[in-house]
């Protein structure tokens, strides 16, 4: 019997293999292409700007939004907005991703698809909502005080009025923060409440004392995320809060209302005005949050 | 002193019924048995972590099955450590006094005790990212016996340690038990440690816990009992 062919396999010459630079290249081209179209997007702005005011003299256009009050009304309003809809939304945000991230129970799943509704909606339709649900709940409490008398009222105005903006912007982005919230619970394993359990917590204790202080990361990037998406929320809040100036204008609404008269100068001032907003807020809350975070952790 | 009578646990998909075992006061046992089969489930049962579905969990004389896992006073000793990031080696050792109202004066002394028990006096002040296995094992078994508990429950609290670690883990627990007087339940599958640790050898198999005490003929329970 002869010798099994397999056998002589292993003898054989040493089995040459490709080269890796292809599989690197193809890495670096597919996600270069994206970051260099983010890099040359804001760049493209710049230059514009830079191109108008100094070459063709356009200085004018970028000089009037700059005094403009009604712009720096909107500025404050869209930082002070974003602001509370982000401390509000913390508030929904924790408790809701605490309990999708720790808990089994029925309806789960239609829990965590309801909370995709703000997410997959178009903008608009989530504005006209909120004016029909307040179109509605006048109706409904117009019909109450004509049965019973009793006057229900809100205790602050919302449509066309500053706290329309903040809850179109609520609406939205709190549904990222609860996605961000859950995120983050869901690395902290449950074994340390636990411990926290038979070391004679109660279950609020646990979660106090364990769970949210190790949660301090995520809910800065919870915080974060909020925070951006609520500075550029534009759609409900133009539907349902207006676009009055120095009323219920926020930045998205100015950069829209200099399009459409067709200021271009302007309407770009303006967005790299909000760039640098953003990126002025997250350097600070990455700093500050990471010596907040190290000063601890790591001793 | 340890007490399981017909005890069922369901846990996921997974259950164990029927679990009947003791631990004599003062005695180290050890609960051996392959991955998978369930030891961990028994041991979180009596730290009250699991839902209890059938029989009794008796601490001391006490029927504990329905108390909650804080009013249990058992010392819990996860298998990495599941410290908190959030908090210093001290805070560790002392967090259970603070929930249960020690002034500071109180805690502090019971925190220097501890850390010279356990070996951490030099990391007291450090935060718990970038301890070592040996050291964070120290420190959350220093956490575990912040409050003086009765029993101590260990779940694989040396699989993750390097051999010398593990050596010193050992000796460090045979002494702290013998100064302690605490009961102890330690879940294995490592051999060595239950010859080097256990005065009761309990063996998980088939969803039975048997006593395995090598030369007891199966009647360890009974020879302590009488050596109390």
């Amino acid at each position: 019997m002869s010798v099994p062919s397999s056998a002589k396999l292993p003898e054989g010459p040493r089995r040459r293999v490709g080269a890796d630079w292809p599989f690197y290249l193809g890495l670096i081209l597919l996600g270069g292409s994206y970051v260099a179209l983010i890099l040359i997007t804001l760049l493209a702005d710049v230059a514009f700007v830079a191109i108008e005011t100094i070459g063709h003299g356009h200085g004018d256009a970028v000089r009037q939004v700059l005094v403009s009050e009604e712009v720096w009304y909107a500025t404050k309003l869209s930082v002070l907005s974003s602001t509370a809809t982000t401390v509000l939304s913390l508030w929904v945000a924790v408790p809701i991703g605490y309990l999708l991230s720790r808990f089994k129970f029925r309806g789960r799943a239609l829990l965590d698809a309801i909370l995709d509704i703000p997410i997959v909606l178009p903008p608009l339709v989530i504005g006209v909502s909120l004016l029909i649900l307040f179109k509605t709940g006048g109706i409904v409490s117009a019909w109450i005080a004509e049965r019973t008398g009793i006057e229900l009222a809100m205790p602050v105005e919302f449509p066309y009025a500053i706290p329309g903006v903040i809850l179109a912007q609520f609406l939205v982005a709190a549904a990222f923060a609860v996605r961000a919230m859950r995120l983050s619970f869901d690395e902290i394993p449950f074994r340390k409440e636990e411990v926290a359990l038979t070391l004679g917590c109660t279950r609020g204790q646990a979660f106090w004392r364990v769970v949210l202080p190790e949660a301090r990361g995520g809910l800065l990037a919870a915080a974060t995320v909020t925070w951006a998406r609520s500075l550029g929320e534009f759609g409900p809040v133009l539907v349902f809060a207006g676009a009055t100036p120095k009323r219920t204008e926020v930045l998205p609404t100015s950069v829209f209302l200099q399009f459409s008269v067709g200021d271009l100068i302007g309407a770009v001032t303006i967005s790299l005005g909000m760039v640098l907003i953003a990126v002025v807020v997250l350097v600070v809350v990455r700093v500050f949050g990471h010596r907040d975070l190290s000063g601890r952790a790591l001793g | 002193m340890i007490e399981l009578a017909d005890v069922g646990v369901v846990s996921g998909g997974f259950s164990l019924s029927g679990v009947s075992f003791h631990v004599p006061r003062g005695a180290y046992a050890v609960l051996m048995g392959r991955t998978g089969s369930g030891k961990t489930t028994i041991l979180e049962a009596i730290c009250g972590l699991k839902r209890v579905v059938a029989g009794e969990i008796r601490l001391a004389g006490e029927n504990v099955t329905r108390l909650k896992a804080a009013e249990r006073g058992i010392g819990f000793v996860p298998q990495d450590g599941a410290l908190f990031r959030s908090m210093s080696v001290r805070e560790h050792l002392e967090f259970a006094l603070e929930i249960r109202g020690w002034t500071r004066a109180q805690r502090d002394a019971r925190v220097a005790e501890l850390a010279a028990k356990v070996g951490v006096e030099h990391l007291l002040a450090r935060g718990v990212v970038g301890l070592s296995g040996g050291e964070t094992q120290r420190v959350a078994l220093g956490r575990a016996l912040s409050f003086r508990p009765a029993i101590l429950c260990l779940d694989e609290p040396l699989s993750a340690l390097d051999d010398e670690s593990r050596q010193e883990m050992i000796e460090l627990l045979k002494r702290i038990q013998r100064e302690t007087g605490v009961t102890a339940l330690h879940v294995t599958h490592n051999r060595g440690e239950a010859e080097r640790l256990a005065d009761v050898w309990l063996r998980l198999e088939d969803g039975a816990v048997r006593d395995a005490t090598p030369g007891a003929g199966g009647s360890t329970n009974a020879r302590m009992q009488k050596a109390e």
